[in-house]
């Protein structure tokens, strides 16, 4: 009977597990675009918008925007402390590379304005780091845009 | 052997938890691929390839901040008519209009702001929260944001700092909670109040400044962007109105045309700022812009109702 119930107890508790983790992985995103992203964004505003996800090693996000002319933007890519090193490309639409910080020293951030308004394709990749025994990393990782005021 | 079944019993539950994990996953990956393969249409099987292998697509529409700082650098004027009463506030009951709303009311506080019209920041910033609470985002917008607000009234860096912080809490407590129908609803309201704004400024096109008119002609690039927004949350009825809604809007844009050239990069050295320099060509006769005109006032009148 008292094995029974601890069965029904793990199990209870797996299911709880399964359920919450995708949501507690969502609020850590949050906190971590929130209290470490936004920061980075300084002294640009941050615009608002929140564009986070869980990557693991390997794997890859796309943005799409329209950027107006005028406006000086600040793109910053960020990742949690898990992930080495974030690759940030930013192509036209006819995914023509217009910057990689792959070529910056893995910058997190860079500065643009664009004389004509311009829709905007930024690709992000997460590197794989780990060794082949290794198992593969994963963590958050936020592309945030700041808008300089005058 | 009674022992022995329920490891095995307990192994099962944990296994088929373990396959759900993986297919919920695999299946969210194949619904946009799906969405990306009808979107491109005529895209070229490379660029599509491409965009299949990507984990996670975003669209990002210019936020209410952004719309009101495009607003205000291409010239506009601060008409306090043209913004949403507060006191429509009551008629708002369902999460359509709550979240159509909360996204229009976002907008008229960033126009207020970046004018520096402090009550009217005030007043729209307490009716955001009103519409917040409505959609159940609880602790997007606090007591103490109005009172930071407040305090601040002649710190508009503080200010701008508050709402951008304000419409980070209300996106991101919505992904959190998996309503990304609802956020994508409040993006579309307040770049349709943008739009709203623009266009009741401009009376003709050929006596105003020609860059609020180019802003306003931007739009159409996107508009593509709020589509495929709203695609990713077909699903959903109220998107799926907003959709068809925004399908006759394109309709409109049809007639409007930009071309652009190839982007070339100048980097500068000192200031660390980089330009992109292309020429777009863009066209649009006083006749569209006045059916834009009025489509835009059609759609905005539907969603203050």
């Amino acid at each position: 009977m008292v094995r029974m119930r601890s069965s029904i107890y793990i199990l209870v508790s797996a299911v709880v597990l399964f359920l919450a983790l995708p949501s507690s992985s969502n609020a850590q995103c949050k906190n971590f675009a929130k209290k470490i992203c936004r920061l980075e964004l300084s002294p640009y505003v941050h615009d608002g918008n929140y564009n986070a996800a869980i990557l693991t090693e390997g794997e890859d996000a796309e943005l799409f925007k329209t950027f107006y002319a005028g406006q000086q933007y600040r793109i910053s890519v960020c990742g949690s402390e898990t992930l080495n090193k974030i690759e940030f490309m930013v192509m036209d639409v006819d995914r023509k590379v217009l910057y990689t910080n792959a070529k910056n020293n893995f910058a997190t951030s860079w500065d643009f304005r664009v004389e004509n308004t311009q829709q905007l394709i930024i690709l992000v990749k997460v590197p794989v780091t780990s060794s082949k025994n290794e198992e593969l990393k994963s963590g958050c990782v936020a592309i945030m845009f700041g808008l300089k005021t005058d | 052997m009674l022992k022995g079944s329920k490891e095995i019993l307990l192994l099962s539950a944990m296994a088929t938890m373990a396959v759900l994990a993986v297919s919920c996953k695999c299946n969210r990956e194949s619904e946009q691929m799906l969405q990306v393969s009808q979107e491109q249409g005529v895209a070229d099987s490379a660029l599509v390839s491409s965009i299949e292998s990507v984990k996670q697509i975003f669209y990002s529409l210019p936020s209410p901040l952004e719309t009101a700082m495009i607003l205000k650098r291409s010239g506009a004027t601060y008409n306090e008519e043209l913004l949403n009463p507060v006191k429509n506030a009551s008629k708002y009951n369902t999460t359509k209009s709550m979240a159509l709303n909360l996204g229009i009311y976002s907008t008229d506080l960033s126009y207020a702001s970046l004018f520096d019209q402090t009550q009217a920041t005030i007043k729209y910033m307490t009716v955001s929260k009103k519409m917040a609470e409505g959609l159940g985002i609880l602790n997007a917008i606090d007591n103490s944001v109005i009172e930071k607000l407040e305090e601040n009234i002649n710190n508009r860096d503080v200010i701008l700092e508050t709402i951008s912080e304000t419409l980070l809490n209300t996106n991101s407590i919505l992904e959190e909670d998996d309503r990304v129908a609802v956020g994508s609803i409040i993006l579309v309201g307040g770049w349709i109040e943008g739009l709203y704004i623009a266009t009741s400024l401009v009376e003709d096109i050929n006596k105003v400044d020609i860059e609020m008119v180019d802003r306003i002609i931007d739009q159409k690039l996107s508009l593509q962007t709020v589509l495929k927004l709203l695609e990713q949350s077909n699903s959903n009825a109220d998107v799926r109105e907003l959709y068809s809604d925004m399908l006759e809007l394109e309709k409109v844009y049809n007639d409007v045309k930009i071309t652009v050239s190839d982007v070339k990069v100048i980097q500068d050295g000192k200031s660390k700022v980089a330009t992109l320099k292309s020429k777009n060509v863009t066209t649009v006769s006083p006749e569209v812009f006045k059916k834009l005109k009025t489509k835009v006032i059609e759609l905005r009148k539907k969603y203050t109702a």
